[in-house]
């Protein structure tokens, strides 16, 4: 083969997307035209890096006075509690409601009012779901559980309906042909084959309660939120220091029990 | 223990103008008509595609037949209700091709699991089956040859060696008729062997009849009592494996450049 010959060829061997290159360049272009619409400019950015030094500067030396210290065990211990709590809830009913919800196990009358449960937990951000329930119920740790319940199911049951609507059906089949039934089906056929992503979706879903347990007390649903909401608004970036690292060293402990936790079910 | 010899003389499963249409007007079985005699191993041959996986899933229905009937000791299972057909697949132990081993549970748990249409949901969560039925899965154990392998996870296993925990399974259920869909297609030809003995050791020792899917001619004549010949979804050999001429197996799977 000549030269030239194998060359022509190599480029026939890649065809160019010219639809994927022109999505790519039009999303840059709407990038820039919409940061220049939106005032966006490199002074602005400048300027607030000089404030956010000063913000910075205010934050040391972190408050560790015991009074302040005392408020804020109270207040990160009742976002522990929302969140376990919150999780075992939304993990303990995405479990049915994951299953209900498998095309390839559940006839379509039941997947489909399952699936549209599943997108309704899921279409709004757990601040907002916090806001409904804080009207609802009021103040306190009740709607922040009550919020981060609905955020749970949307995120693992749908994830679990997707893993057991990629299992393997020759094992099912092999269970269903000893005459099971359908719940022995379900705990020999199915659970095995979802169970280590399961755990994974659960963990995952924890690790996100335990931040956003932190979170929701900012609208009033409980936890260290509401403290930290008020050290903003009374400017004592100090404690507030104080708040953002007891959440980091949470969070940092959580992460190692989790992987403990997906070990045990490798 | 099997429940066999309680009809030892009228047929263990009839057959009869069994048609399985997927699709309207593709008919994939046309008007299967067959007796399988009780003790028997009666193996189903033919090229890929003939329907021959179809029509054994047809008798424990994970495939619904189109028409036809299919007696089993005397009941037609194609009409059973849901319930009644349950309690039938309980009577009726299933081999697979690809094994069809619940991959991430154990060897034990595995063969245990061909109890689960007698042991209530709770109960089989917990593991907490009968103490019979636990010894009954280490004995089979040992017969199949994996006693040492009871607490691995099946998919650390061989392919051989899966297929006999799937043999365990089938005969844990302690069958009237034992289904084999392909045994041996997915193992090499020694183990292949070995497979085909173990299956019709356990069936004659427990007096089951076996119907096995195999679309090795060979091992067809070395083990089975009678063959169907299926070709384009019809019966076109029904007959001991000693009637089985070059003639048939030209009409079964086309051409004769393969027999030589």
């Amino acid at each position: 083969m000549t030269r030239s010959a194998g060359a022509s060829r190599a480029a026939k061997a890649f065809q160019p997307n010219w639809l994927a290159r022109f999505g790519w360049g039009a999303l840059v272009a709407y990038a820039i035209y919409a940061a220049s619409i939106l005032d966006v400019t490199w002074d602005r950015f400048a300027l607030g890096l000089g404030q956010g030094a000063r913000f910075i500067g205010r934050m040391f030396p972190p408050d560790v006075s015991p009074d302040k210290l005392q408020l804020m065990m109270r207040g990160l211990y009742e976002s522990l509690e929302i969140a376990i709590i919150a999780s075992a809830l939304g993990i303990l009913l995405s479990l049915p409601i994951g299953l209900l919800a498998a095309r390839n196990l559940m006839p379509p009358w039941l997947t489909w009012p399952t699936r549209l449960l599943i997108a309704l937990c899921r279409s709004f951000h757990q601040v907002i779901v916090a806001i409904i329930f804080v009207k609802a119920v009021g103040f306190g740790a009740l709607a922040g559980i009550l919020a981060l319940t609905v955020g749970s199911i949307g995120f693992v049951a749908k994830l679990f309906a997707e893993a057991i609507e990629e299992i393997s059906l020759k094992q099912v089949e092999a269970i269903r042909a000893t005459g099971a039934s359908f719940m022995n089906v379900v705990l020999y056929g199915v659970m095995p084959q979802v169970l280590t992503r399961f755990v994974g979706f659960a963990t995952y879903q924890f690790d996100s309660n335990l931040r956003n347990s932190t979170m929701v007390g900012i609208v009033g649903a409980g936890g260290i939120g509401g403290t930290m909401f008020a050290a903003f608004q009374k400017f004592d970036y100090d404690y507030l220091l104080t708040i953002l690292l007891a959440i980091i060293a949470m969070i940092m402990v959580s992460e190692i029990l989790q992987n403990a936790v997906k070990k045990l079910y490798q | 223990m099997s429940g066999a010899q309680t009809s030892s003389q009228a047929p263990a499963l009839e057959i009869r103008n069994l048609c399985k249409e997927y699709r309207r007007g593709v008919p994939v079985l046309r008007d299967v008509s067959l007796t399988v005699e009780p003790t028997s191993i009666t193996a189903i041959i033919g090229p890929s595609g003939t329907g021959k996986s179809t029509l054994i899933r047809c008798i424990n229905r994970l495939v619904e037949p189109t028409s036809g009937e299919i007696l089993f000791h005397g009941t037609d299972l194609t009409t059973l209700s849901r319930r009644a057909l349950r309690h039938t697949r309980r009577r009726i132990g299933m081999v697979f091709q690809e094994y069809n081993l619940v991959e991430r549970l154990t060897v034990m748990e595995n063969v245990l699991s061909g109890r689960l249409g007698y042991v209530s949901a709770f109960k089989a969560w917990l593991r907490r089956y009968p103490r019979a039925d636990v010894e009954a899965a280490f004995d089979l154990l040992e017969t199949v040859g994996l006693t040492r392998q009871a607490n691995q996870r099946a998919d650390a296993l061989s392919g051989g060696q899966r297929q006999r925990v799937g043999i365990a399974r089938a005969v844990m259920q302690q069958p009237e008729l034992m289904l084999a869909d392909e045994p041996t297609s997915s193992l090499d030809p020694k183990t292949s062997v070995e497979i085909m003995e173990l299956l019709v050791s356990i069936a004659s020792t427990r007096r089951i009849p076996v119907v096995v899917n195999i679309h090795n001619v060979p091992l067809a004549r070395r083990f089975a009592t009678h063959v169907i010949g299926m070709t384009g979804g019809r019966v076109v050999y029904d007959g001991p494996p000693a009637g089985l001429t070059d003639d048939h197996l030209k009409q079964i799977y086309g051409g004769e450049d393969w027999l030589e």
